[in-house]
């Protein structure tokens, strides 16, 4: 195992995360807070309480998740992009790191950025609204593995695209959507029996309603079906980084 | 006699693209412990290709390269440790410092961090001025003395020099041939590709053509200008001549009739054909005006092997 280079690679990638601070931290934090001054401290007092969680509170999670998936994507899927777009990436390419080490080292760093983005979050919501959290440990743990598929969801997308668009594409028209249509701010209950079923075909609903358990132990979906699903994707999101670095696929000439 | 092992063994290498371009064709090459080698070719000939296979950034479709003693593939950890490869293209990171940026090389390549040796290898690059300043904020040059000191931060004993000095001015380039000397007087192998000809004329041990994918020769600097060399004489008559004294046939008359030049193959074997001319002009009574020799350079024989087809080449 070459810990040196993993060391280098976490230490320069949260390097450049600290230089992009403002970018990568504050501004998830300011739109994630205007949703809770506005749904939650304005309009949530208004609506019925859910599965017994007030409404203000039952979006945290969510909400949590809307800004901790979209920055783990765009911000893992940018610092594999970058090198491959400046041609940086040859130094890599001819270091002695195996896959396992580049994963280590890129992956780690932006999963690292993400849970610290989550904790913020999380302080600050409960500055606009009041919850605890019930399964503490369980809670961390699921946003831990959360961070890790997506930034590793955002990995593979930074060695598939050839292009800056199609780095903004993804988390803006398919997580976003996925993430809002996934029970962010409602209860899988509440939709009618077609567009509940429906809802259990995107895999972030399962996310969601996993993480807003172990906050409030509600849960629509049995919570280890949540999580067999999270690790599922983790799987699925490893094996396909695996095949592209074996076949040296769009990295190696 | 026995010869020692290669530092680098290259078998057998083939590259064919995916848009189906066959940049290499077989080539076999080995490379001496502690040689610099200048790798020389048009554009287009191969060079970048042949070392990305040997440093990783090209998947090989054929053939086998073995670095140090390890195959570049199955070991490539032990093989690419030991390589430093600094690149055609000007690619470094942007708002990174130049100590940064040296020191995450060398930890990327497996090294235990060790400042004073980032120190040294800034300092012989005179970059140590600058190691506070960030990257963006350098000129060409001194990015690229940037990437050579990123290539040089884990200690490699075999080192790449894509074209180190396209686009760099005189001084920059005597530096750079000054550094690349001590580096060999450290033992570092140097494989070197340039489109300077001088600068394989002045730098290197062996040279080595390539063309189309494929090695159209590998010769000590020395022999090949030997071999190919060419010296021509040239004297310039006080008066006109009308035409060559009989038997003259191995000497050529300007079309003016004031000058008569030999060429002589090779570097000074057998009975010199100059001093044979200079004795027939004064035996013929000929008054001499002035006299100038060439040599022939690299660069002619690069243009005469490059300008041949490759299979009528020696
Ligand atoms: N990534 C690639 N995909 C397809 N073809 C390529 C690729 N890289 C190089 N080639 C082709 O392979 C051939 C050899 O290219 P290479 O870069 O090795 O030449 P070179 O000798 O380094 O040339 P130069 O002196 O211009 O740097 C060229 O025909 C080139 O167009
Ligand atoms: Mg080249």
């Amino acid at each position: 195992m070459n810990l040196h280079a993993v060391r280098a690679i976490y230490l320069f990638e949260l390097h450049r995360t600290w230089r992009t601070l403002f970018q990568s931290i504050a501004s998830p934090v300011i739109s994630t807070s205007l949703y809770l001054v506005v749904f939650g401290a304005a309009i949530g007092p208004r609506l019925a309480e859910v599965g017994g969680v007030p409404y203000g509170a039952y979006i945290v999670p969510g909400l949590i998740l809307l800004a901790v998936l979209t920055e783990s994507v765009s911000n893992a899927s940018f610092g594999i992009y970058l090198p491959r777009f400046t041609g940086t990436i040859y130094e890599v390419l001819s270091a002695p790191v195996s896959v396992a080490e580049v994963l280590l080292g890129y992956v780690g760093a932006a999963a690292t950025k993400s849970l610290m983005l989550g904790l913020v979050i999380l302080a600050t919501a409960r500055l606009f609204v009041p919850f605890s959290i019930a399964h503490p440990v369980e809670m961390l743990g699921f946003l831990m593995l959360i961070s890790v598929s997506f930034c590793l969801l955002g990995f593979l997308l930074g060695i598939w695209a050839d292009g800056f668009e199609r780095l903004q594409v993804v988390p803006m028209l398919v997580l976003t959507p996925l993430t809002f249509l996934g029970g962010t701010f409602y209860s899988l209950d509440m939709l009618p029996p077609v567009w509940r079923t429906v809802s259990l075909f995107n895999p972030i609903a399962y996310l969601v309603d996993g993480f807003r358990w172990t906050f409030y132990g509600v849960a629509v979906i049995d919570v280890r079906v949540s999580l067999a699903i999270t690790l599922a994707l983790l799987a699925a999101c490893l094996t396909a980084i695996v095949v592209i670095f074996r076949t040296g696929h769009r990295l190696r000439a | 006699m026995d010869s020692p092992p290669p530092i680098l063994s290259i078998t057998g290498l083939t590259k064919t693209y995916a848009s189906g371009q066959t940049a290499l064709a077989g080539v076999d090459l080995s490379i001496r412990r502690g040689e610099i080698f200048a790798l020389l070719g048009p554009n287009g000939a191969g060079k970048t290709t042949l070392i990305g296979a040997v440093c990783g950034l090209v998947r090989p479709s054929a053939g086998r390269i073995v670095a140090d003693g390890h195959d570049v593939e199955r070991d490539f950890r032990a093989a690419r440790s030991r390589i430093g490869l600094v690149p055609q293209e000007l690619a470094t990171d942007m708002f990174e410092t130049v100590w940064a940026t040296v020191n995450f090389s060398r930890g990327l390549f497996g090294r235990r961090a060790d400042s004073g040796h980032v120190e040294r290898v800034l300092r012989e690059l005179s970059l140590w001025e600058k190691k506070d300043a960030v990257i963006s904020s350098l000129s060409g040059g001194m990015k690229r003395r940037v990437l050579i000191a990123k290539a040089l931060a884990h200690e490699p004993t075999i080192l790449f020099l894509d074209e180190p000095t396209a686009g760099v001015d005189v001084e920059l380039r005597r530096d750079m041939w000054a550094m690349v000397r001590r580096l060999r007087g450290q033992g570092v192998t140097i494989i070197l590709t340039t489109h300077y000809i001088e600068e394989a004329e002045e730098m290197a041990d062996r040279i080595g053509i390539i063309n189309r994918g494929r090695l159209v020769l590998v010769e000590e600097k020395e022999a090949l200008m030997a071999r190919f060399g060419r010296t021509r004489l040239s004297i310039n008559l006080k008066a006109p001549l009308v035409a060559l004294p009989p038997g003259w046939g191995d000497v050529e008359l300007s079309a003016d009739g004031t000058t008569l030049s030999v060429v002589q193959a090779g570097a000074g074997a057998g009975e010199p054909d100059i001093a044979a001319l200079f004795r027939r002009v004064a035996a013929a009574g000929l008054e001499i005006a002035g006299v100038t020799t060439t040599r022939s350079s690299l660069e002619d024989i690069f243009v005469e092997l490059v300008g041949t087809p490759a299979e009528d080449l020696p």
